[in-house]
């Protein structure tokens, strides 16, 4: 029964999609310039295979890269403002301020400041537009802990590394992992916003540009079918870490 | 007779907006080893206030407390801690929570005697065939017995219980009263429980130190008058009776004194 709703109902409802998309077009008689169908884009695929793998994977590390970074010093400030009431007051409005910056009107000022760094500002962008939902997940995970599951190991003497590498941190990673789902689709958006904004990239986002450019519209298409393809990929193996690393929660709530 | 838990002329004051709120005051009470003592005292009078004292979570503004003679300036391994609330860790299973203790305080214990010790808290407690589940698979008074379990799997000179029982129902309760004398009896330890449940102040204890109410110091100190073996039928017996009968006056005492001063603060 299971593979029923697993795979029989998704496959079907795709294919449903793609048959009324086809439909769409031939009823309308629209030719490739004003949208493509289905059936023109595997042409686009074998016609700009290296390409594609080439820019999918351009696309792909500089996703990875920044959503890495965001990691990494969204979990930093999210301990600093998790740990001290005073680096929370101050930090907080900072963050939310820069958070609240339509992300596109950094393309041009990340542009300027690093001059044809185009691996470095992509990289940056996905990582500045990814790194705020970790750090208030980490720092709101960390600040209500309670009394309780601090003292039972500071009684014993437990130093404040132990504390968080056996409490704190474990307790946090449901809260983590939701909060990665979000950065990463924000990272994913960053790295195309740049791409596609910036006059000689490269990765997917150029490839849709120089179908643009070109007057090619099933390639547009086609690019679009791949980034859904990828950004799908990137979802889905951040839920298998949250399984492995953070299954007990999973468990918790529906048991 | 010194004890093995001295808490001398504690005082101690949070500093609060609206100024320093002093909640114990010259508080004394001292617990021979290897005995139980019961504190009962009004709601918000610094029971907890008092726990965190004696496990040196906390340094007292006046006095001090001594285990086994020595002041206490930071916390101990040699305390074992339980509350209301068994705070289990739902990444681990029970087992793993009952170690948890031990990786902290004999870091050198190896998997195989840490499980031994674990399993064998566990077998007296009435958990086994439990250790493999995690904590929202369990009842709440199975989960308040793994809390046990892990406060004293360290084998603690001092056990700390600060209102363990209070969340659950009547039967269950009872039930882990049960239990923990007979912990008791198989490893002793040097207890102080904090309760606002008067027949298990009298049941649990060798002696219930009544708090006044904020600032707490000693009102009253009732010994235990019963046998160590004892059986819950003994909350029945006429001597129980007149004890329990004590323990309400002294707490409706301690009660009007807070009220008193509420009416003339207000
Ligand atoms: N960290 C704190 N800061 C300020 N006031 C506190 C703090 N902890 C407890 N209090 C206050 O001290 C009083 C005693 O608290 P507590 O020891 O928890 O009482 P009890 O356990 O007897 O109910 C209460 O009025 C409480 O509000
Ligand atoms: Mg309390």
């Amino acid at each position: 029964m299971n593979w029923k709703h697993k795979i029989l109902i998704p496959v079907t409802a795709l294919a449903l999609f793609t048959l009324g998309w086809e439909a769409l077009v031939w009823v309308n008689q629209w030719p490739a310039y004003k949208m493509a169908a289905p059936s023109d884009l595997p042409a686009a695929f074998v016609e700009h295979f290296d390409l594609f793998v080439q820019m999918s994977w351009q696309t792909l590390w500089r996703t990875v890269a920044g959503l890495a970074l965001s990691v990494l010093a969204g979990t930093l400030l999210g301990m600093i403002m998790g740990f001290s009431r005073i680096a929370r007051e101050a930090l907080y409005p900072l963050l939310v301020g820069f958070n609240a910056i339509p992300k596109a009107t950094l393309v041009p000022v990340i542009a300027l400041i690093f001059i044809g760094q185009h691996d470095f500002n992509t990289v940056l962008m996905a990582f500045l537009i990814s790194f705020f939902p970790i750090a208030v997940s980490v720092s709101i995970g960390l600040s209500t802990l309670e009394p309780e599951y601090r003292d039972i190991l500071r009684s014993l003497g437990a130093s404040r590394v132990t504390l968080f590498t056996k409490i704190a941190l474990p307790k946090t990673l449901p809260e983590f992992f939701g909060a990665l789902k979000v950065a990463a689709t924000l990272a994913f958006i960053g790295t195309n916003l740049v791409e596609i904004v910036s006059p000689h990239g490269r990765g997917l986002g150029a490839l849709f540009r120089s179908g643009e450019t070109n007057g090619d519209y099933p390639l547009m298409f086609a690019v679009l079918i791949a980034l859904a393809v990828m950004g799908i990929l990137i979802y889905y193996a951040v839920i298998l870490l949250e399984r492995i690393f953070a299954g007990w929660a999973e468990r918790s709530e529906t048991g | 007779m010194t004890g093995l838990i001295e808490i001398e002329g504690v005082t101690h004051a949070y500093p609060t907006a609206a100024g320093p709120l002093p909640v114990l005051e010259n508080l004394q009470i001292s617990v021979p080893e290897n005995e139980f003592a019961a504190v009962v005292g009004p709601s918000g009078c610094g029971k907890s206030t008092l726990t965190r004292l004696v496990a040196g979570l906390l340094l007292p503004d006046e006095g001090g407390v001594r285990l086994h003679g020595e002041w206490v300036r930071s916390p101990r391994s040699t305390v074992g801690m339980a509350f209301q609330n068994p705070v289990l860790l739902e990444w681990r299973t029970i087992l793993d929570n009952v170690i948890l203790p031990l990786e902290i305080v004999a870091p050198r214990m190896g998997r195989r005697e840490r499980v031994d010790r674990a399993m064998q808290l566990l077998e007296m407690v009435g958990l086994k065939g439990f250790e493999a589940k995690r904590p929202s698979e369990l009842s709440g008074g199975m989960r308040q017995r793994a809390s046990l379990c892990r406060a004293i799997v360290h084998k603690p000179e001092v056990l700390i219980l600060d209102e363990p029982f209070g969340a659950l129902d009547a039967f269950t309760r009872e039930d882990l009263w049960q239990t923990l004398r007979n912990l008791r009896q198989e490893e002793p330890f040097t207890t102080l429980l904090i309760t606002h449940d008067l027949r298990e102040s009298v049941f649990l204890g060798d002696q219930v130190f009544v708090l006044s109410g904020r600032p707490a110091h000693t009102q009253y100190v009732l010994d235990v008058d019963l046998p160590d073996d004892r059986d819950i039928e003994i909350l029945y017996d006429t001597r129980s009776v007149e004890m329990l009968a004590i323990l309400r006056e002294q707490i409706r005492i301690a009660q009007g004194r807070s009220t008193a001063e509420q009416a003339v603060n207000s």
